[in-house]
């Protein structure tokens, strides 16, 4: 909303300076977006100096001027000028200004080859005389110490922006600021003078409103002008106009837009020689047309309030007029129209058909239904003083009443809310200055609410508008209520956080991505997920949920790489998607690692990253985040996503059904469709949601200490085994000889080839054996190892190495 | 007996000049192996007077710890004297690059949310979440935002189906009422998380963070929130002074609203949080509005209090010098590192917010 302060004292009488005016309103929840000149065609010329004038090495007429234009470097301009010398004070457009006498606007442009930086012009191109044989000499005296400022002082007004909360239409209009500004106490609300308009007979176009279920018209209001004579505005309208950003159109609909803009009345001007013997206020039917005031042909669905003749649509009602009823200069008579239309039925209509003007916003929001009167005066007497004619006696059509919204309030809501106290005398005057009729019984105040605040319909409406007006400023600051109800994060919560740290502290850069992907990427991710696209996407690489981290992360690693970057790993948290529904997601950590482990390293040989850095990086993070080691269970089968013979699932325990992560180098296929270009690319991925809450807090776990002190021995083994036959259970074959006396078995060698029949590798593992009870003798240990091979041999078929 | 002193002194002698480890250890053993001098010697003893032996003893013994002190004292010289040789043999250039050290990083978006978490953590706040999809009724019409609601035109939702039913949440409110359904008040919450506009210009990215606050009581007025509001800001921010003004706006789910603005001023290019003229708008709140209190089943007479959303892209910008908020989300290897907090750098009361 912008106005004028001119404009705004000639509502309200105040002795409140600019300044005070601007605060008041941000005060009152009036925000004030700016305060500046309206930007004009001339601010671009600014005061320069020649510095520099040689002649041009194509052109002899020309010259080549190196101009200072307030700047810390010069510009140069080609300029043909005669008078165009070292050290001339002159005014300089540069590229993008518009020349006042021919309205083109400069560009770059190359004049015989060399390349000027906009002009320097003469009086006659900036029609300050028809001087035009040489560029303007500016008196050294007023001019030297101006270069770089403009040449043109901008006179025009200051105008305000305010931006108006949705519930505020009463503000979308000068007056409506003024009150509320003078019940803040900045001024007095001017009384609107008494009209002593005189009316010369009857509107006699019949107007009907239709009794239909959908009808968005409640009343029509209409007078009809005779005789006009339409013109340009005068200045003063013009310049209000032009003050709000808009352009002057003719005096007729420049008027019904300053009544719009003064009193937030939407009005119409019709040509009443065009209407159709009648106005007809209806519901359209689906396939109407009508060519709009825009230059837009609008194909009608059912149900939007038209106003019509005989002949068929010829508006929007409150949104936009049509051309075949539009004012011209040559129009003579006019039908002006100031109705009130239903705030749902505006927008239903302006979003069916895409359509946002003035009048929609305004009649969207919720117009005064007791305004059509005066804006159909206010109007008229404007049109008889710039246009002459005769006006009609007013006709309002209704099909329904306003009724008053009345609230009961207890004075007491407003401490209770807002935490300190106002005397009722205040409080009363307060909503009086805005509009409320005030009568009290007992305590309860009983309110009228002014018929231009819709926005108002229960008491604790009334304490706001009683708090902004005072002022927030008189709300007392409490210390926080540190009352804690509950612990600030549950398990799953401390899990985020937690393993968000862990997986970083691993050399994990973390990044977030949108949430959306590109289904193309998605594809390749989204196993057997539904697709849940947007149904409208920001661009269409970005229109689906992502089912999968990897689409991303895969994308950014790529432009990464792309980079120059060879040595990435990155990580983010957060939700995959797997239906479309709330709650149809999961936390999940994906991390890609790319490239190689001791690149450039003088002393370690450097090697490709592999499946078990990752899987290191990953069982690491979930021992940190409390999981047993012991416990989690390995498998092969993973992601179609991953290579398939060289990744893996992690279980939590042997009975877990969901991998709660999986690890690995990525598919190749899919390393070539997104044309990733590196040494080596492997990931891994964490399901948060699928880890299970310990029963037992660290306080219980930690008091179990146990330990033994009795000798321990260690004994290698080497078996000869199916290439296939996996370590880990190879592991657990030798734990469940005795789980007590073997407290630990590690692989350390791992060997296929040379001496070992095709098919079969040699699994080397080292044995600690330790008891909790006594040293054990070398009798006892044989027999362990005996049982440990035999077990071994029985149960995989293995061959101890001999 | 002078002969023995003799003896001693000679060997003390060549103990002096001896440098051979094994020269010293023969020596040791002329003097106290089986036969050796000295053992020889104390032999003797058993042959001669009471009177004699106690003095003779005693003075053999003098000579015995001399010598036994003489001959470990040059082992020690001599092994120190050869270790110092070896360990300058073995000398590195200790300026060589250690091995690769792998630095990863807490995204910016991350860490605010923890430094936000933790301060509201430290007046009772706990932490609630909700899904990134939502109904049309979590997100507006139970906000007292209704279909024909002007203020539904200031979100660019995204949607998930044609009847606009199931769309990307546009803000952290739809929290509150989650909360609020499953629940019974007292209320005391702050629930951050992803949130959506279709918007894309280098000011607002499709995907942004905020962080929602509730707190719903008996008595919880406006004098709370602004309370609990300036509490936040000064922890956050981390200065002691700072400059905050309540200022009136509209939402369509608190009453009265207001929004905050914060000082700021710039100094070298750089903006300042705190002090100057200029004021900066931070967050959104007011006191919950009696019908989204009705929506959620909760007895807007018996409880009222408040709620606020903070943009937490923004307050990150503004804390860290951040300028670009599309970079956030871009992935930027340099950015990431430049950014980033070390792992180890968790926000915390005790140990400081941040560094």
């Amino acid at each position: 909303m912008k106005f004028t302060i001119d404009w705004l004292k000639n509502h309200l009488d105040t002795k409140f300076n600019n300044n005070q005016i601007i605060d008041k309103l941000t005060n009152i929840g009036l925000e004030v977006e700016s305060f500046e000149s309206s930007t004009s065609e001339l601010d671009t010329f600014i005061v320069a100096k020649i510095i520099n004038a040689k002649t041009h090495p194509n052109a002899d007429r020309l010259k080549l001027c190196d101009v200072d234009i307030g700047s810390d470097k010069t510009i140069e301009v080609v300029c043909g000028a005669p008078n165009a010398k070292n050290g001339l004070l002159t005014v300089y457009a540069p590229p993008g200004s518009i020349i006042p006498k021919n309205q083109m606007k400069l560009s770059v442009s190359k004049i015989r080859g060399v390349t000027s930086y906009g002009m320097l012009c003469s009086e006659s191109e900036l029609l300050l005389s028809n001087e035009s044989d040489g560029i303007i000499e500016l008196k050294n005296n007023k001019y030297a110490n101006k270069i770089g400022e403009k040449y043109f002082k901008n006179t025009s007004e200051k105008v305000i922006d305010l931006s108006i909360t949705p519930n505020r239409p009463d503000c979308l209009g000068v007056r409506g600021i003024a009150r509320d500004l003078s019940a803040a106490g900045a001024g007095k609300l001017k009384i609107n003078k008494k009209s002593n308009l005189k009316y010369r007979g009857n509107q006699n176009i019949n107007v009907t409103i239709k009794k239909e279920k959908a009808q968005g018209c409640t009343i029509f209001g209409s007078c009809l002008i005779k005789n006009v004579t339409n013109k340009e505005s005068p200045k003063w309208l013009k310049d209000k106009i032009l003050s709000l950003g808009q352009k002057p159109i003719s005096a007729i609909v420049d008027i019904t837009n300053y009544v719009m803009f003064d009193l937030n009345r939407p009005l119409h001007a019709y040509d009443a020689d065009k209407i159709d013997n009648e106005i007809i206020v209806r519901s359209s039917s689906k396939g109407e047309s009508f060519e709009a005031l825009d230059n837009k042909k609008y194909i009608l669905e059912n149900d939007m309030c038209v106003i019509s003749d005989r002949s068929g649509v010829l508006g929007l009602g409150g949104i936009i007029g049509g051309i075949r009823s539009g004012t011209e200069y040559s129009t003579r008579n006019i039908l002006l129209e100031s109705a009130y239309f239903l705030p749902r039925s505006i927008r239903k209509t302006s979003k069916q058909l895409n359509i946002d003007t003035d009048a929609k916003f305004r009649f969207e929001r919720g117009i005064d239904p007791l305004s059509i009167e005066e804006g159909l005066i206010k109007a008229s007497e404007l049109i008889k003083q710039i246009c002459g004619g005769e006006i009609s006696n007013l006709d309002v059509k209704k099909i329904e009443n306003y009724k008053k919204t009345i609230i009961n309030f207890d004075p007491f809501l407003f401490e209770k809310t807002t935490g300190f106290n106002v005397e009722n005398k205040e409080l009363i005057k307060i909503l009086e200055k805005l509009g409320f009729n005030v009568s009290k019984n007992k305590k309860i105040l009983k309110l009228v609410i002014p018929s231009w605040r819709p926005d108002i319909t229960q008491p604790i409406d009334i304490v706001e508008e009683i708090v902004r007006i005072k002022g927030y400023e008189h709300i007392n600051t409490s210390e926080p209520i540190k009352t804690r109800l509950k612990p600030t994060l549950n398990y799953y919560q401390k899990l985020f956080h937690f393993l968000q740290r862990s997986v970083a502290s691993k050399g994990y850069l973390e990044t977030v991505t949108w949430s959306f992907t590109d289904s193309k990427i998605n594809q390749l991710f989204k196993e057997n997920d539904q697709e849940i696209p947007i149904v409208n996407p920001i661009s269409s690489d970005l229109n689906v949920l992502r089912n999968s981290i990897f689409p991303n992360l895969l994308f950014y690693l790529k432009k990464n790489l792309d980079r120059g970057f060879k040595d990435i790993s990155l990580f983010e948290i957060g939700p995959a998607f797997k239906g479309k529904n709330p709650g149809d997601q999961l936390t999940i950590i994906g991390a890609v690692k790319a490239g190689k482990v001791s690149r450039l390293s003088w002393n370690d040989k450097e090697r490709n990253v592999d499946t078990f850095d990752v899987k290191k990086d990953v069982i690491q993070s979930l021992c940190e985040a409390g999981i047993d080691k012991d416990e989690i269970v390995i498998d092969d089968k993973t992601p179609s996503y991953y290579h398939p013979g060289k990744s893996g699932g992690v279980y939590q325990n042997k009975n877990e059904k969901n991998a709660l992560a999986y690890f690995g180098e990525i598919h190749p296929n899919i390393i070539k469709k997104l044309d990733i270009k590196t040494e080596s690319l492997v990931i891994f991925e964490i399901c948060l949601d699928y880890i299970k809450e310990s029963k037992q807090k660290i306080k219980d776990l930690k008091s179990e200490y146990k330990f033994s002190d009795f000798q321990k021995s260690e004994r290698d083994f080497a078996f000869i085994i199916d290439k296939n036959f996996k370590s880990q259970e190879l592991v657990n074959i030798i734990k469940s000889v005795d789980n007590k006396l073997i407290k630990s078995v590690r692989v350390f060698d791992v060997f296929e080839g040379e001496n070992i029949a095709e098919g079969k590798k040699s699994i080397a593992v080292n044995v600690t054996i330790q008891s909790e009870e006594k040293t054990l003798n070398e009798n006892d240990l044989e027999n362990i190892n005996k049982l440990i091979i035999s077990s071994v041999e029985s149960k995989s078929g293995a061959k101890i190495r001999s | 007996m002078s002969d023995i002193k003799k003896i001693k002194d000679d060997y003390i002698d060549k103990l002096n000049t001896e440098n051979n480890i094994e020269k010293v250890n023969n020596i040791k053993s002329e003097l106290f192996g089986k036969n050796g001098i000295i053992s020889n010697e104390f032999k003797k003893l058993g042959s001669i007077s009471v009177e004699e032996r106690k003095k003779l003893a005693s003075d053999l013994n003098n000579i015995k710890d001399e010598l036994q002190n003489k001959i470990s004292i040059k082992i020690q010289e001599i092994e120190t004297k050869e270790i110092n040789l070896k360990l300058e043999k073995e000398k590195i250039d200790v300026t060589l690059p250690e091995r690769n050290i792998e630095i990863g990083k807490i995204h910016p978006v991350s860490q605010v949310i923890d430094e936000i978490s933790s301060i509201f953590s430290e007046i009772g706040f706990s932490v609630e979440e909700g899904p990134d999809v939502e109904n049309e009724y979590n997100n507006f019409t139970a906000l007292n935002t209704p279909d024909n609601h002007p203020a539904r035109d200031m979100h660019d939702t995204f949607y998930l189906d044609n009847n606009k039913e199931l769309l990307l949440r546009t803000h952290t409110s739809p929290v509150q009422v989650r909360t609020m359904l499953k629940g019974k008040p007292p209320f005391k919450i702050i629930a951050p998380g992803r949130t959506y506009r279709s918007d894309s210009d280098q000011t607002h990215a499709p995907m942004f963070h905020q962080v929602e606050g509730l707190h719903i009581d008996k008595n919880i007025n406006m004098g709370h929130l602004k309370g609990c509001l300036n509490y936040f800001i000064k922890e956050f921010f981390e200065v002691d002074k700072i400059k905050m003004r309540f200022r009136p706006s509209h939402f369509p789910f608190t009453e009265p609203s207001a929004e905050v603005d914060i000082g700021y001023e710039i100094k070298d290019g750089k903006i300042v949080i705190g002090e100057g003229n200029k004021w900066l708008e931070i967050l959104g709140c007011g006191m919950v509005h009696p019908n989204v209190l009705k929506n959620v089943n909760v007895n807007p007479s018996k409880y009222q209090g408040y709620a606020f959303g903070i943009g937490i892209d923004r307050l990150g910008m503004l804390k860290y010098g951040i300028n670009d908020l599309r970079a956030f989300f871009e992935t930027d290897y340099r950015w990431l590192s430049h950014f980033g907090f070390d792992p180890l750098d968790v926000p915390s009361n005790y140990r400081g917010l941040s560094r």
